[in-house]
């Protein structure tokens, strides 16, 4: 028994030996780094004003949000989100059971590294969970049931810090790391990485939209987009952005998506949830 | 002699693959062509990193193809492949490059 303990962590920490070789893991000092390379480029930005991505980096953008706000386009999300929350399902029960605090206040703590399964779990991802696991149909990830749902908890969420965990788990990490490595990978026939917009180029213009900084790039999600006249995932999110670079889009909540969405979260731990947010 | 044989016998396929060449493509020209690039395009989809360049190529080789015009079916598949190929070689490039632009 005690010989079956000690191969079996034997091999846990040969698999996650590659990875330490050539750059350990350390994602508390990749979160330092990260923010501190924002917070010195955009000196005269607030902290917690980098979770309303364009609008942070563009004072004349902003002006065009105050006036938006004043009849905020995402309210019919929230709304419809707030009630097929309270919806029952066939079986009786209602998405609120699938979530503690009945899915209010917490959209902070997704995603969450799930030790049972060994992955990232995303909040469309558990939403569509839940619904399976009662029977219900799933819904599309970039459809705009889904941003409605998504909609409403981040509404009741508002002002609480990302809170994204990362624990002492060597699979925790290697998802972390290849969310990292996602975000940096140039990919498409442009070879752009997610980083060259976000990073290299935040408040850089491309064709009419300003690039929105990394640093609390996911708070504000989703999105009411002008320019798509309806709403936005996530996923939808992602998605656009690969195509943008002549890269064909992944599925929605494909395993690099929800690492991708896990490292991008930890970064903006400490910032508020400011979602759901309105765009051009 | 027998180096000699040789030498003719592959200049007389070099020439007649000129030939083929420059003569209208066929069906199975096409066929062949389709075949090699939808298999590099689904090493890319193996690696994540598939173009769209490379899934509109092969559509426009298909469509031509539809309308029996295979030298453009071909042209068009010829260039789905090279594009396939490239996003293989970015794909393996970046599997080590990425770590470079990482913020520290
Ligand atoms: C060619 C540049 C480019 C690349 C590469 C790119 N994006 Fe974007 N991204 C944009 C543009 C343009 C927008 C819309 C304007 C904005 O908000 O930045 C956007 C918006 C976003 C937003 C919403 C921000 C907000 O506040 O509304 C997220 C999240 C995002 N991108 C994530 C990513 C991820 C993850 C990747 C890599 C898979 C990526 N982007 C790659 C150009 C890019």
């Amino acid at each position: 028994m005690l010989r079956k303990i000690f191969v079996a962590a034997v091999f846990v920490i040969g698999a996650a030996q590659p990875l330490l070789a050539d750059n350990a893991v350390d994602p508390q000092a990749d979160f330092k780094a990260f923010r501190e390379y924002f917070t010195k480029r955009f000196p005269k930005v607030q902290l917690n004003d980098f979770v309303n991505g364009p609008y942070s980096m563009d004072e004349g953008l902003r002006k065009q949000w105050q006036q938006i706000e004043e009849f905020p386009p995402y309210e019919f999300a929230v709304e419809h989100g707030k009630e097929a929350f309270a919806k029952p399902f066939k079986n009786g029960k209602t998405l609120g059971d699938c979530f503690p605090n009945k899915g209010v206040g917490i959209r902070q703590n997704y995603p969450y590294f799930d030790t049972k399964s060994g992955e990232v779990i995303t909040l469309e991802l558990a939403l569509n969970q839940c619904l399976e696991a009662n029977g219900e149909k799933p819904l599309s990830y970039t459809s705009q049931d889904m941003a409605a749902l998504t909609a409403y908890m981040a509404f009741t969420s508002r002002g609480k810090p990302f809170d994204i965990k990362i624990p002492n788990d060597p699979r925790a990490l290697a998802a972390y790391r290849s969310g990292e490595e996602y975000f940096y990978t140039r990919r498409g026939q442009l070879n752009f990485s997610c980083a060259s917009c976000h990073v290299q180029n935040p408040g850089g213009h491309i064709r009419t939209e300003v690039l929105a900084p990394a640093l609390g790039i996911l708070n504000a999600m989703p999105i009411y987009r002008s320019a798509w006249e309806n709403m936005g995932t996530i996923t939808r999110r992602f998605q656009t952005c690969n195509s943008q670079v002549r890269g064909v889009p992944l599925p929605g909540q494909d395993v690099l998506y929800r690492n991708v969405e896990y490292y991008l979260s930890y970064m903006g731990n400490g910032l508020p949830i400011s979602g759901p947010g309105a765009r051009p | 002699m027998r180096t000699r044989a040789l030498i003719r016998l592959a200049v007389i396929l070099s020439v007649a693959g000129l030939t083929t060449a420059a003569l209208a493509a066929s069906a199975d020209d096409f066929k062949a062509a389709l075949a090699k690039a939808e298999a590099a395009n689904k090493q890319a989809g193996a690696l994540k990193n598939q173009w769209t360049t490379t899934k509109d190529a092969l559509k426009a080789a298909k469509k031509a193809a539809d309308g029996g015009k295979f030298d453009e079916a071909v042209a068009h598949a010829n260039q789905a492949e090279a594009l396939a190929k490239a996003s293989i070689a970015q794909a393996e490039a970046e599997k080590t490059a990425w770590t470079a632009a990482v913020v520290r």
